[in-house]
């Protein structure tokens, strides 16, 4: 099973953990992830204005190219997953925005939003199942309480992300759960940690993301595992009281498959 | 002088939203994660660029602490997605010569080892164009 790949530009930077832990874990499960040649980054944050074309082809390149290659197209960070599902979408429903790109980009072929966009999760979820994650987990995570942040940009707007039940998700308990853990829920797994506000305002930043990790040590989670690398930052880099460690779910699935260390999580399974 | 009915089908044109869809019930404001740090809330924006009072919205700070974090635009009953009236709001402002919020000079300042790049793309297509 191959699907085409967008990494993004962070995956190849600060979150290379994400990228090199989702390759091993897919080949594991019985999937490769085909890197797309020459993908640009898709810009982080979808444009909310409907006049904006410029700013949405990077995305819909990427999916002319899986079109080309006839997969569907996979994503680990969940901005990239964002950005390109909800272009996919204007391709697909807005006459106007897909004239326009089209028009731009003088493919061999007009794109007109033909390609599925997923994400790892879903992969997991849907194709290859927990049950078949279950069983291919080496070192069962027993015994460790683990809180899912799911963010913004997995599940929102679900009427186009259909990832989850936006308010009352279960896809990334659930695989906490295929890996051996306890799931913990807490209340604000699907608030805001702050974005890219800790660029222009740092300690608006910090207030969203404490409010999260306190949420979360609230209810005793020995960690949190996020597909997006500004929430690990935010959490991590913007905690002012106290820490609590933030690890992207792949280093998880990698770890608890028997393919990568992951230093400092102990279980007692 | 502002044209308040120039702007306002300006900002229309912009977001594709439709104001008058809202019933005012406030929840797009009781569901934003920054509403403590936004000088105009949500259904403000609404209420206000239904009004034409959009140069009082541009030159608030609220342009620039909306966090895309798509809340408003999930919760809001009536479809009426307040986010991208922030967006537009803001693009007005930006897309006038120099108006940039965010400038290049300014980043070197701003890095820290562990900054994800996903930050910089991200603060550059909110504030600037
Ligand atoms: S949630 Fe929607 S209908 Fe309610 S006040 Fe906000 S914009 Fe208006
Ligand atoms: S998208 Fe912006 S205005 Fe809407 S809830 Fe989030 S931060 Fe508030």
């Amino acid at each position: 099973m191959e699907y085409s790949y967008f990494p993004g530009c962070t995956l190849k930077n600060k979150a290379q953990e994400l990228d090199t832990c989702g390759r091993i874990s897919a080949e594991a499960l019985g999937f490769h992830l085909e890197e797309i040649p020459e993908w640009q980054c898709c810009g982080g944050t979808y444009p909310l204005a409907e006049d904006e074309i410029a700013t949405k082809l990077a995305s819909v390149r990427a999916l002319a190219a899986a079109r080309d290659a006839g997969h569907d197209l996979l994503t680990l960070c969940s901005a990239c997953f964002n950005v390109i599902k909800q272009v996919n979408e204007d391709m697909k429903h807005d006459k106007d925005i897909c004239f326009r790109a089209n028009n731009y980009l003088k493919l061999d072929e007009p794109y007109t939003g033909t390609v599925q966009v997923v994400h790892f999760l879903q992969v997991l979820r849907d194709t290859i199942g927990w049950d078949t994650v279950r069983q291919a987990v080496k070192e069962p995570l027993s015994g460790l309480k683990i809180g899912a942040y799911y963010g913004c940009l997995l599940l929102r707007p679900s009427k186009v992300m259909q990832f989850d039940d936006p308010e009352d998700p279960t896809i990334m308990e659930d695989f906490i759960k295929a890996l051996g853990a306890e799931p913990i829920i807490y209340s604000l797994r699907n608030e805001c940690c702050g974005a890219y506000l800790t660029l222009e305002n740092k300690e608006i930043a910090q207030r969203r993301s404490g409010k999260v990790l306190e949420s979360a040590q609230d209810m005793g989670v020995d960690f949190l595992i996020t597909a997006c690398p500004l929430c690990q930052y935010n959490l991590t880099q913007n905690a002012l009281s106290k820490q609590t460690p933030v690890y992207y779910f792949t280093l998880l699935l990698a770890h608890a498959l028997g393919l990568k260390e992951m230093k400092g999580v102990s279980t007692n399974g | 002088m502002d044209d308040p009915k120039k702007m306002k089908a300006q900002i229309e044109d912009i977001s594709h939203v439709d104001v008058r869809k809202c019933m005012r019930c406030g929840k797009c404001s009781a569901t934003c994660p920054n509403y403590d740090d936004m000088e105009y809330h949500p259904h403000q924006f609404v209420c206000m660029v239904e009004k034409g009072e959009i140069r009082k919205l541009m030159d608030s700070n609220s342009i620039y602490t909306c966090l895309s974090c798509f809340a408003c635009i999930e919760r809001c009953p009536r479809q009426v997605e307040p986010a991208k009236l922030i967006e537009a709001t803001r693009l007005m402002v930006e897309r006038e010569r120099g108006a940039n919020h965010l400038k290049p000079d300014m980043i070197v300042q701003k890095l820290d080892d562990q900054l994800p790049q996903q930050a910089l793309a991200s603060a550059f297509r909110k504030y600037t164009k």
